[in-house]
C-alpha cells in the first residue's frame, strides 16, 4: 500500500482522523440532515461537512469516495493527475430511488387521487426527470470515479454488505497477484444515512436506541451494548505490486499480507451459533498471510456494538488465539465513528495502517461496563505499542465474513 | 491492462441453470433459441410497457422450505431457483461438502419495493402537515421488516448459501450490464490463475416491478407497445429495451478438476474481455472491435445482448457485420428480453448449452450496456 485516504464523521484526511481517534473523540451526534421526529434512533455518525445536490446516498457516497481517493493517490504519487495506472474496485451501498425524488415525481404527475407507480411512470415519461436515471442506477458512482481518476478497465462495484470495504481490498490484492494489473484503487464508501435506511435497520432491532448522549451510544464489547450506530464515510487505498512500487521509488506504507473469507448459510442476519464461519475467515486470512496467530499484535475488531456481533467475534477470536486473547489488544473504531457499513472494512484497514505507522492503538470508547462474558483486552485509551501486524475483521448480513492481515513488512 | 503471463488453466462450464419467459432449464432455452422469438410478452400488466414475464415455477423443487420462499422477493426466488438448476446440472446438488467449499460471484441489483406502501405514503405525504414526521411514522409502521432483506444486493448470494448450502464465500457485483460481464471475467480469471478451482457465477433480475420501470423510463430507455425484434427498433418511438425477468447461473471449473471428478463439461470459457471507454459516437463499435480482437473471437454464432437502445444497438450491429461477416447473430432480447446484470451470464450459459449440443463450435456473447461498458465472452468446444 502506497496511499491512503479517509473521510469519517470525525473529519477529512488522515491527520484529522488520527488525532480525533487517538483522543477518543466521538463523531456520533443527533441527526440534523432530516427530521427524526418519532424515530426510535435519532443519532448517527453522518458526515455533515461534505454536501451534494441533490443530497442522495449515491451522490454523497461518490463525494466521500472522491475526497478519499484524491488523498490516497496524492500520497502514493502514482501515475499522473486523472491517469491512475490500474484497476478500480469500489464498495458502494446498493442504490435506490429516494423519497424526495419519488415525491417530486408524484407531484409532477398531477395525480390528485391515490398515487401509484403508474403516476410516477407518467411523470418520468415527461422527460423532465431524465437526469435522475444515472443517479439511481448502480454503476454510476464507479463510472464517475473511473472518469475522474482515469482508472483502467471496467470498474467493479461490489457489495458484501458490512464487509464490502474489505472485499474491495481483497479483489485488488487478487488482481495484482494474478498479474492483471500493477496497481489497484480500492475504495469503500457509504453516505446512506437517510430516513428509510435508518428505519430498515431499526425495524431489524439492529440499532442502538440510547440517543442521549449520542457519543455514548456505540459501546462495543460492553455489557450494556444495545445495537450499532450508523456512520458514514469513505476510505481509499492505493495497492501496488510491491516490486513495481519499489522500482518507482514509492514510499511503502504497509502490506496486505493476507485476505480470508468464509460464507455462512445459517441465517440471513445472524451467524452460525458455533461461530465456525467467522473462525474460518480469520484462519484463512492468517493462512493466506503465511503466518500464525502469534504474530498478530492487535485486532482491529468489527465490533459493531450489537449484542450478537460482539459475542460472536469474541468467541471467534478466542477460538483462533486461545488464551492469548485475554492479553491481545483489541479495539473497535466503531465506538467513535459508528458503523460505516459498506465503507467499514476499508476505513478500518486505513486505521489499521495508521496504527502500525504510529505505534499507537486507538481506543474503544464507552467501555465503562465490560461484558464479563467476553474475556478481551479492550483498549480503552490510546495505547502505545509496537505494532507490526494487525488483523482487521469484517462481518456482514447474508453470511459475509472477510478478514485482512496487514503488516509493516512483507511476509 | 496487460494480461498475466502466468500459466493459465482451462476453464470449463460444468453446470447451467436458466430461467426466463422461455421456461426453465436447458431444453426450453435451446428451443427458444431455435424459435428466435420470445415465448411470452405481457403488454397489459404494466402498459404502456411490455415485459417478458417469469415462467410459472414450482418453487418447492429448488426452494423446499416455505419460510425461505417467503423471506425472498421475486428476483431472489428466480436466482435461487436458477442456481439450484445449475447445481443439479453439474451433478453436485446432493454433495454437501462440495457445495460448502464452493465460492459464488453474483451480478445483480436489488432494491425491491412494497409498491402499495410506497403509493399510500406518497398519497398521504401530499397533504401531511408535517411531511417529515409523516414519512417517519409510516415507514416505521408500514414497512415489513424483512423487506430489507429483499433489498440488499448481497442477499441473493446469502439466500443461495442458506437454501443450497453454497458457503465457500460470496461476492456480489453491482452495476447493470457490465457487472454480469465482470462477474464472469473475475470468476474465469480466478480459476484460470489457480486461485480457486470451482465457482458458481450468475445473476437474476425481476422485470415485473413498476419501480424499475420508473427508473428506466427516466432517460427514455424503455420500448413501448408491441414486441419488435431488438435490431429492428429503428424508428422514433420504437427504440429501447423490453425488460425480461430472468436468471442464469453457470458452474465454472478448472478443466483438470472437472475431469478428475468425472463431470460433464458443456464448453470452455475463454478469458472474458470488458472495458468502459467514455461513450461518444463510434465508441461502442471501436470498443467491441478491440475486445473482439483481444478475445481472439472466431465464432460460428453470435449471441448479442443488445439492448435496442438505438444508436448503440446500430453501432453494435455494424461492428458485428464487420467482425463476423455472415455469422448468424441472435439477440437475447428476442428470446427473453433485456435483463441487465443477467445478460452476460445468460448468454454464456445459453452459448455453452448450444456448444454441448454440437450446434456451434465457438460462440461469442456480446454485451453493450445501455449506459456504459462493453464485453465479449467467448466459449468454445472442448477439443
Amino acid at each position: 500500500m502506497t496511499g491512503l485516504g479517509i473521510v469519517t464523521s470525525l473529519g477529512q484526511g488522515q491527520a484529522d482522523n488520527w488525532a480525533a481517534l487517538t483522543a477518543g473523540k466521538s463523531g456520533i451526534h443527533t441527526i440534523a440532515r432530516f427530521p427524526t421526529e418519532g424515530l426510535r434512533t435519532r443519532i448517527a455518525g453522518t458526515v455533515d461537512f461534505l454536501d451534494t445536490d441533490p443530497l442522495v446516498a449515491p451522490a454523497l457516497s461518490q463525494r466521500f469516495a472522491e475526497e478519499a481517493a484524491e488523498e490516497a493517490i496524492a500520497q502514493s504519487g502514482i501515475g499522473t493527475k486523472g491517469d491512475f495506472p490500474g484497476a478500480l474496485f469500489i464498495a458502494v451501498p446498493p442504490v435506490e430511488m429516494e423519497w424526495p425524488q419519488r415525491q417530486a415525481m408524484a407531484q409532477a404527475s398531477g395525480q390528485s387521487g391515490d398515487i401509484t407507480y403508474s403516476d410516477l411512470q407518467r411523470a418520468a415519461s415527461s422527460r423532465a426527470f431524465d437526469a435522475w436515471h444515472d443517479l439511481f442506477i448502480f454503476a454510476t458512482v464507479a463510472d464517475n470515479i473511473a472518469d475522474r481518476f482515469g482508472t483502467k478497465g471496467s470498474p467493479i462495484s461490489l457489495s458484501t454488505a458490512c464487509s464490502s470495504g474489505a472485499t474491495a481490498i481483497q479483489l485488488g490484492v487478487e488482481a495484482i497477484r494474478r498479474g492483471e494489473t500493477k496497481a489497484a484503487l480500492c475504495i469503500g464508501t457509504d453516505g446512506s444515512v437517510n430516513p428509510e435506511s435508518l428505519i430498515r435497520f431499526s425495524l431489524l432491532s439492529a440499532l442502538s436506541t440510547q440517543n442521549d448522549p449520542p457519543e455514548g451510544a456505540s459501546k462495543p464489547f460492553s455489557k450494556n451494548r444495545d445495537g450499532f450506530v450508523m456512520g458514514e464515510g469513505a476510505a481509499a487505498l492505493v495497492l501496488e505490486d510491491a516490486e513495481s512500487a519499489r522500482a518507482r521509488g514509492a514510499k511503502i506504507l504497509g502490506y496486505v499480507l493476507g485476505c480470508g473469507e468464509k460464507g455462512d448459510g445459517f441465517h440471513r442476519t445472524r451467524s452460525s451459533p458455533d461461530g465456525a464461519p467467522g473462525i474460518a475467515a480469520i484462519r484463512a486470512a492468517l493462512d493466506d498471510a503465511g503466518t500464525a496467530p502469534d504474530s498478530i499484535d492487535t485486532i482491529n475488531a468489527h465490533g459493531t456494538s450489537t449484542p450478537e456481533n460482539d459475542k460472536m467475534e469474541a468467541l471467534g477470536c478466542a477460538a483462533v488465539f486461545g488464551d492469548r486473547i485475554r492479553t491481545l489488544p483489541i479495539s473497535s473504531n466503531k465506538s467513535m465513528i459508528g458503523h460505516t457499513l459498506t465503507a467499514a472494512g476499508a476505513i478500518e484497514a486505513v486505521i489499521s495502517l495508521l496504527t502500525i505507522a504510529h505505534g499507537r492503538i486507538p481506543p474503544t470508547i464507552n467501555y465503562a461496563v465490560p461484558d464479563p462474558a467476553l474475556s478481551l483486552d479492550v483498549v480503552t485509551t490510546a495505547r502505545d505499542a509496537r505494532v507490526s501486524r494487525v488483523l482487521s475483521n469484517s462481518f456482514g448480513f447474508g453470511g459475509q465474513n472477510t478478514c485482512l492481515v496487514l503488516g509493516d513488512e512483507p511476509a | 491492462m496487460s494480461k498475466t503471463s502466468m500459466s493459465q488453466r482451462d476453464v470449463v462450464v460444468t453446470g447451467i441453470g436458466l430461467v426466463s419467459c422461455a421456461g426453465e432449464g436447458i431444453a426450453a432455452h435451446l428451443e427458444a433459441f431455435t424459435a428466435a422469438s420470445p415465448k411470452a410478452v405481457d403488454i397489459e400488466r404494466f402498459a404502456p410497457y411490455p415485459v417478458h414475464p417469469a415462467p410459472a415455477l414450482v418453487l418447492d423443487g429448488q426452494i423446499p422450505k416455505k419460510s425461505d420462499q417467503r423471506q425472498m422477493e421475486a428476483w431472489q426466488r428466480l436466482g435461487v431457483y436458477a442456481a439450484g438448476l445449475a447445481l443439479e446440472s453439474a451433478g453436485v446438488k446432493q454433495d454437501t461438502a462440495f457445495k460448502a467449499a464452493m465460492h459464488l460471484v453474483v451480478a445483480c441489483g436489488g432494491g425491491e419495493r412494497d409498491t402499495a406502501v410506497d403509493g399510500a405514503i406518497l398519497t398521504g405525504l401530499r397533504d401531511a402537515a408535517d411531511p417529515g414526521a409523516y414519512l417517519n411514522e409510516h415507514l416505521q409502521n408500514d414497512l415489513r421488516p424483512t423487506l430489507f432483506l429483499a433489498q440488499l444486493s448481497n442477499l441473493l448470494a446469502g439466500n443461495i448459501a442458506i437454501v443450497h448450502g453454497v458457503t465457500g464465500a460470496s461476492r456480489t457485483f453491482m452495476g447493470e450490464e457490465a457487472s454480469g460481464v465482470d462477474a464472469l471475467r473475475n470468476a474465469q480469471s480466478r480459476i484460470a490463475s489457480g486461485q480457486i478451482d470451482t465457482m458458481l457465477v450468475g445473476g437474476s433480475y425481476s422485470a415485473e416491478r413498476p419501480d424499475v420501470l420508473v427508473v428506466h423510463e427516466m432517460g427514455g430507455y424503455l420500448h413501448k407497445g408491441d414486441f419488435l425484434p431488438v435490431f429492428e427498433r429503428a424508428e422514433d418511438g420504437e427504440a429501447g429495451f423490453i425488460l425480461g425477468s430472468a436468471a442464469a447461473f453457470l458452474m465454472l471449473e478448472a478443466a483438470e478438476t472437472a475431469v478428475a471428478r468425472g463431470a460433464k463439461t458443456f464448453a470452455r470459457l475463454l478469458p472474458v474481455e470488458s472495458d468502459r471507454p467514455r461513450r461518444e459516437p463510434g465508441s461502442v463499435g471501436r470498443s467491441l472491435s478491440a475486445l473482439w480482437d483481444r478475445a481472439g473471437a472466431k465464432p460460428d454464432a453470435v449471441i448479442s445482448g443488445a439492448t435496442g437502445v438505438r444508436a448503440i444497438t446500430a453501432e453494435e450491429g455494424a461492428a458485428l457485420a464487420e467482425l463476423a461477416p455472415g455469422v448468424p447473430v441472435t439477440a437475447l432480447g428476442d428470446l427473453s428480453g433485456h435483463s441487465l446484470e443477467v445478460t452476460a451470464p445468460f448468454g454464456a450459459a445459453l452459448g455453452a448449452a448450444l456448444i454441448s449440443e454440437g450446434r456451434a463450435r465457438e460462440i461469442a456473447v456480446t454485451t453493450v450496456g445501455h449506459r456504459r461498458g462493453e464485453g465479449v465472452v467467448r466459449l468454445s468446444a472442448l477439443s
